[in-house]
């Protein structure tokens, strides 16, 4: 049987190659691409992204890509938001103005707080951190990783989902407690980044191989 | 708190000198890439410490074999002169690149990769020697060129600019297992807002807590307190890299300051003192 084919989206900025190899690694064929079209022939899409907020929505929009992302995420098959992903799936973002996003999930993105003295953090966020567990992972991307697992985060922003059913994890930096991973139907987003979070990360990868195999068979 | 690797590479080699000089041929960086990643690394460091006297195609297969290995940050430095210098080594598999010379002589350069591949890809590396005044000069050329520019206030125009992260590394310690340059790291990380990453001096664990605790470092850079337990270990066993002489590294000739560690060693004494980092995990960390 062929590997599945996942659609790994280009807008024009970050590291796509790290996702490419990690799906290389579970046994997924990774294909970098900016063509709306090729996300209706893939078994799934990740939807990565380093970079600001607006640009990334404007070459989405400009693309075709926005409503081929929409279009997938109804059509059932999984839709992975990575990171500056993650964030693009909601309704809007407050990162330098206010953005709207794709709108997949209600809720916005807003910026992590520093805090003040001596508990103050940097901003970003660069380093690894825990994910607490807040609903069942089963059938998710998480399905099999520990409670409290390390993933490795680069970011100043955070969403904030309207329901909080949709919430799988939290993490705490600095005083705040933010969503780290969310999931609603067939549309997954974690803040982290798997592809750089060793064999923890890459367990993920192989949980989306194991997912579409099986619906192959 | 993150610890990072450090493994500087001159053509196909990992190095290692003193004071970012006197070069030694350890092996090849991919092994000991790899070996890292499995032993619970948070993000590794290349360095190409000759890229400007040497072709970069070595470096760039180096960077490109270990992308296919491992799962962890990967930053690239040394003679990325350009947004298609870092374009390239981005391609090729790295997550991060660190500049120096290249940002000193041209800050825009900063601020143009920022924004063109995001500020948290855009580290910039400040080497720096302290004046017999106090104050610190940086350096760029793998600390071969003085710049004239105060330490401290390109570290702050640098993040400024855009940078995501400051590598900031003291060529007085760089190697001497000596300690990190505590004074150095605190005055920069207490001044701007994006993190800080020491490098240069690391000899003893107790050295790589005081860069946390007292330098407020959210990340460490080690070489040599891992690089000749590695090579000791594995070289004993299977040749580690042939028409390589170790025995001066057997020896420990002028290293008697640098205690030999591991990154599972190295996790445990931070998490025992109450630092936050990512411990690692059981049954991993011999590759």
């Amino acid at each position: 049987m062929a590997s599945p084919l996942v659609a790994i989206v280009d807008f024009g900025m970050g590291n796509l190659h790290s996702v490419r190899q990690a799906c290389a690694h579970a046994g997924l064929d990774g294909r970098i691409t900016a063509s709306p079209s090729d996300l209706a022939r893939a078994d799934a899409i990740i939807l990565p992204g380093v970079g600001a907020y607006a640009d990334a929505m404007a070459t989405l929009r400009r693309t075709g890509m926005a409503d081929a992302l929409r279009g997938a995420a109804e059509s059932g098959k999984p839709l992975v938001g990575i990171c500056l992903g993650l964030q693009l799936l909601m309704s809007e973002s407050l990162e330098f103005g206010r953005h709207e996003g794709l709108g997949l999930i209600a809720g916005d993105v807003v910026y992590l707080e520093p805090g003040a003295g001596a508990a103050a953090v940097k901003v970003p966020q660069v380093g690894w951190n825990q994910i607490h567990r807040t609903g069942s992972w089963e059938g998710t991307l998480l399905d099999g990783l520990p409670d409290g697992g390390f993933m490795y985060f680069v970011h100043s922003l955070h969403v904030r989902p309207r329901d909080p059913s949709v919430v799988l994890s939290t993490t705490r930096y600095g005083a705040v407690e933010f969503c780290s991973s969310l999931r609603q139907h067939n549309v997954f987003g974690c803040q982290f980044h798997p592809e750089r979070s060793g064999p923890e990360g890459l367990h993920m990868y192989a949980t989306l191989a194991t997912t579409l195999m099986a619906a192959h068979a | 708190m993150r610890v990072i690797p450090r493994l500087d590479i001159k053509g196909p080699n990992l190095v290692k000198g003193v004071h970012l000089e006197g070069l030694r041929v350890l092996g090849k960086p991919e092994r000991f890439a790899r070996h890292y990643y499995e032993a619970g690394a948070d993000e590794l460091l290349y360095m190409d410490v000759v890229a400007s006297l040497y072709g970069r195609n070595s470096l760039l297969d180096i960077v490109e074999q270990t992308a296919r290995e491992i799962f962890i940050p990967l930053t690239v430095g040394g003679g990325l002169r350009s947004l298609d210098d870092i374009r390239t080594v981005l391609r090729a598999g790295a997550d991060k690149v660190a500049l120096n010379t290249a940002a000193v002589r041209s800050p825009e350069l900063v601020r143009e990769a920022a924004r063109k591949f995001g500020s948290s890809t855009i580290v910039v590396s400040i080497e720096v020697i302290r004046r017999p005044d106090g104050s610190y000069e940086a350096y760029t050329d793998n600390g071969r060129e003085r710049t004239g520019i105060d330490a401290f206030e390109w570290a702050l125009r640098a993040a400024e600019l855009g940078a995501g992260e400051l590598l900031v590394t003291s060529i007085d310690r760089e190697g001497t297992g000596r300690g990190f340059d505590v004074a150095l790291t605190r005055r920069i990380s207490e001044a701007v807002s994006i993190p800080v990453i020491a490098c240069g001096g690391a000899g003893l664990l107790q050295h790589i807590h005081e860069a946390v605790a007292e330098g407020k470092a959210q990340a460490v850079c080690v070489a040599s307190i891992l690089h000749y337990g590695v090579v000791r270990s594995v070289g004993a066993q299977d040749s580690f890299d042939e028409g390589i002489n170790t025995v001066h590294l057997l020896r420990r000739q002028g290293f008697e300051k640098i205690e030999d560690t591991t990154l599972p060693a190295i996790k445990r004494y931070l998490l025992d003192r109450g630092t936050p980092c990512r411990p690692v995990a059981t049954g991993g960390g011999h590759g």
